[in-house]
């Protein structure tokens, strides 16, 4: 068995010729919430989406718990879609404006044929209890919902069958911080009890930075900086990373200021170089991303590498 | 000059299990150039208020009533079809908390904006589009040209949520009310898209009206607070007073689950108990199931919401006076 609940290695997405993710190497261990951050349109959700198979890859490989599902046909992958689940990012266009929300947040017991039709029910009912919502909206209609309401509808729809792999793409942002502390406080009990492993969309940093094992900061369809936690927030390399922890508004409002912001050019003449002997403690090129440079404590930049390997 | 007026608004929708009482009394008014903020629990009847306003509610369902219901001069309540189409866009335009309820997923973007441009404005089609192109990019959306040829399914949340704001832009309101509208943002773009809002304010006298459950932007872009629970308004007042010295127990259980002020991973702070379900609202204040300080009073009387000299209110009767007019 493979320690990673989930790896994709080289993946890469093209719409119409235009390259969205290009060549993107991200592993999520066993029981651990990988966040996956960056710019608007950089190709977060292209890449989550990818990694369940629901959007097919130009190129590179995906293994769900060490299986290669890459290439398996949709029937082939029945059986595995019951450990993958998905938190979607706009819950308005995913949930099915004519069924209740008991039965929205049933079906994907009934798709797997589990339990009975009032077993179902009142399993549905429970989940409504644990992401904050009266038994009661059971029998509501999507539209009857205020936003948040039904993003924590599209939560409990995708923890009901006690997937192990979850892919969350901005699943709080539509929440106040106390519900905001509450689903988070769910999903890492489910970690931590089920075993849950997460990839974790969002541009909420301060959810992440309690939330997550390791961050992921994508730009413009590459990845460009990796590492756990802890060393990207105290220690930002690459300096879209920098600029995007920098724009964080502060919560002061006698502290404003005009926030900084880098243009393209600004990155890119910023973009971090090397020189192999200057890399501590010694120069380790992920030689599967070439331009992904490891850094001390598993901790990757993307880089100019001067002066040969 | 006064842009909005509401008085005692109540909207409550008509369902199979009864009355969903969403909104419960609530009042504010914006001046122009002002920026209100609504904070609150979800489910607390931002959203609904905000629609009330420009009567973008099926009604019914939906039941609306208010003492005063005033958009740019405009009796609210009073408008007939013909007048409010006039209004929507042109005195206020409103960016939804979910972009698809407002963009058809089978026309172009470049059509869409195009479309609300000539309903709104004397241009041509081909001046409108030149103007689309010209918005999104200071929405920073920079291959704006090949973007008004795309749909919205091949675009990104935040690139949709970037669309709306243009599109309620392009009409030049005198009321900008943004549900949520940076949520699907990054930070950088965010940061970016506030201070263009805040330009479009200084140059025009814009108002904004701006919802959202980040407390960061708040303390950022807002001069005014409003505090909803229980779909009522439970504390008002500028900005860096609500900060500084929150009067009411929802605002400072609010502010005290702000996430992320300490490294490391960690559990949350939640406010305890359970948000209040509009079909069947508790009695008196609509907090004290969970309040920390309530005492039995609160559970048959209804605290008022006074504003005094400062600005300042709170629905709450364990505040004293002297405080809320400090
Ligand atoms: N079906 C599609 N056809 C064409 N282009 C697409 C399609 N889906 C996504 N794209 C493009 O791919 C890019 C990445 O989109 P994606 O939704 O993955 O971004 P994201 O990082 O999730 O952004 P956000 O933070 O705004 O949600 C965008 O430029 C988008 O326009
Ligand atoms: N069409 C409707 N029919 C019945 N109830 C509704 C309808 N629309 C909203 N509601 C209810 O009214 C209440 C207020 O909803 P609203 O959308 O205003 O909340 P909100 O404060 O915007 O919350 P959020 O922060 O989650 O978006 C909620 O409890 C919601 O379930
Ligand atoms: S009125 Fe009573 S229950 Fe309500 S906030 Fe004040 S003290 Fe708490
Ligand atoms: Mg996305
Ligand atoms: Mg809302």
């Amino acid at each position: 068995m493979s320690e990673h609940a989930l790896e994709l290695s080289q993946i890469s997405k093209e719409f119409g010729g235009r390259t969205v993710v290009d060549r993107v190497n991200l592993v999520v261990p066993k029981n651990q919430v990988v966040a996956l951050v960056g710019e608007s349109g950089s190709g977060k959700t292209t890449t989550g989406l990818m990694a369940l198979r629901l959007i097919e890859p130009s190129a590179g490989r995906i293994l769900l718990g060490g299986h290669d599902i890459t290439s398996l046909r949709q029937r082939d992958l029945k059986p595995f879609r019951r450990q993958m689940q998905v938190v979607f990012q706009d819950s308005y266009a995913s949930l099915d404006p004519m069924m209740t929300l008991g039965e929205i947040i049933a079906e994907p017991l009934a798709i797997h044929a589990i339990g009975t039709a009032s077993e179902r029910r009142d399993r549905a009912r429970d989940w409504l209890q644990r992401v904050g919502l009266d038994g009661s909206y059971a029998t509501r209609y999507p539209h009857e919902l205020s936003g948040g309401q039904r993003q924590r509808v599209s939560v409990a729809r995708a923890l009901i069958l006690g997937a192990s792999v979850l892919v969350a793409d901005e699943p709080t942002s539509a929440l106040d911080v106390s519900v905001k502390a509450q689903i988070v406080n769910l999903l890492q009990g489910l970690q931590a009890d089920m075993g849950l492993s997460m990839l974790f969309i969002s541009h909420d940093l301060s959810v992440v930075r309690s939330l997550a094992d390791q961050v992921v900061v994508m730009l413009r369809g590459r990845v460009v900086e990796r590492g756990p936690t802890d060393r990207i927030f105290a220690n930002a390399h690459h300096p879209y990373t920098r600029a995007l922890l920098d724009a964080v508004p502060v919560i002061d409002p006698t502290a404003r200021r005009r926030r900084t912001f880098l243009t393209a050019e600004e990155i890119n003449a910023n973009t971090p170089r090397f020189r192999p002997e200057d890399i501590e403690p010694q120069p380790l090129v992920d030689t599967a991303d070439p331009q992904l440079v490891a850094l001390a404590g598993s901790h990757f930049v993307e880089a100019i590498v001067t002066g040969g390997r | 000059m006064r842009l909005v007026e509401i008085e005692d608004l109540v909207v409550s929708f008509r369902q199979f299990e009864g009355l969903v009482q969403a909104v419960r009394g609530v009042s504010f008014d914006l001046q122009s150039g002002e920026s209100l903020g609504i904070v609150g629990e979800s489910g607390s009847g931002k959203s609904v208020t905000c629609s009330a306003l420009l009567r973008l509610l099926r009604e019914p369902p939906a039941t609306i009533t208010a003492k005063k219901l005033v958009l740019g001069g405009q009796d609210m309540l009073r408008a007939d079809k013909r007048a409010l189409a006039s209004i929507r866009g042109r005195v206020a335009a409103m960016v939804f908390q979910d972009p698809m309820t407002s963009l058809d997923p089978v026309f172009t973007i470049g059509h869409q904006i195009v479309e609300t441009i000539v309903a709104h404005k004397r241009a041509s089609k081909k001046e409108a589009l030149a103007r689309a192109i010209a918005l999104l990019k200071r929405v920073e959306i920079k291959n704006a040209e090949a973007v008004v040829r795309y749909y919205p399914h091949q675009l990104s949340g935040g690139m949709l949520q970037r669309v709306m704001i243009a599109m309620a832009l392009s009409c030049e309101p005198a009321v900008l009310v943004a549900d949520e509208p940076t949520t699907a943002l990054d930070v950088t773009i965010q940061a970016q898209i506030l201070q263009l809002i805040k330009d479009i304010q200084a140059e025009t006298g814009m108002g904004l009206i701006m919802i959202t459950h980040d407390l960061g932007v708040i303390a950022e872009t807002v001069d005014r607070v409003v505090v909803m629970y229980g779909g009522r308004v439970m504390e008002t007042g500028p900005v860096e007073a609500i900060f500084a010295a929150p009067l009411h127990p929802y605002t400072r259980a609010l502010l005290a689950s702000i996430p992320g002020q300490q490294p490391g991973k960690q559990r949350l702070t939640e406010i305890p108990g359970s948000s209040p379900n509009p079909a069947n609202p508790p009695s008196g204040c609509p907090f004290h199931p969970r309040c920390p300080i309530a005492e039995d009073a609160c559970r048959v009387t209804t605290p008022l919401l006074e504003t005094k000299a400062t600005g300042r209110a709170a629905a709450c009767i364990r505040v004293p006076a002297e405080r809320v007019a400090a």
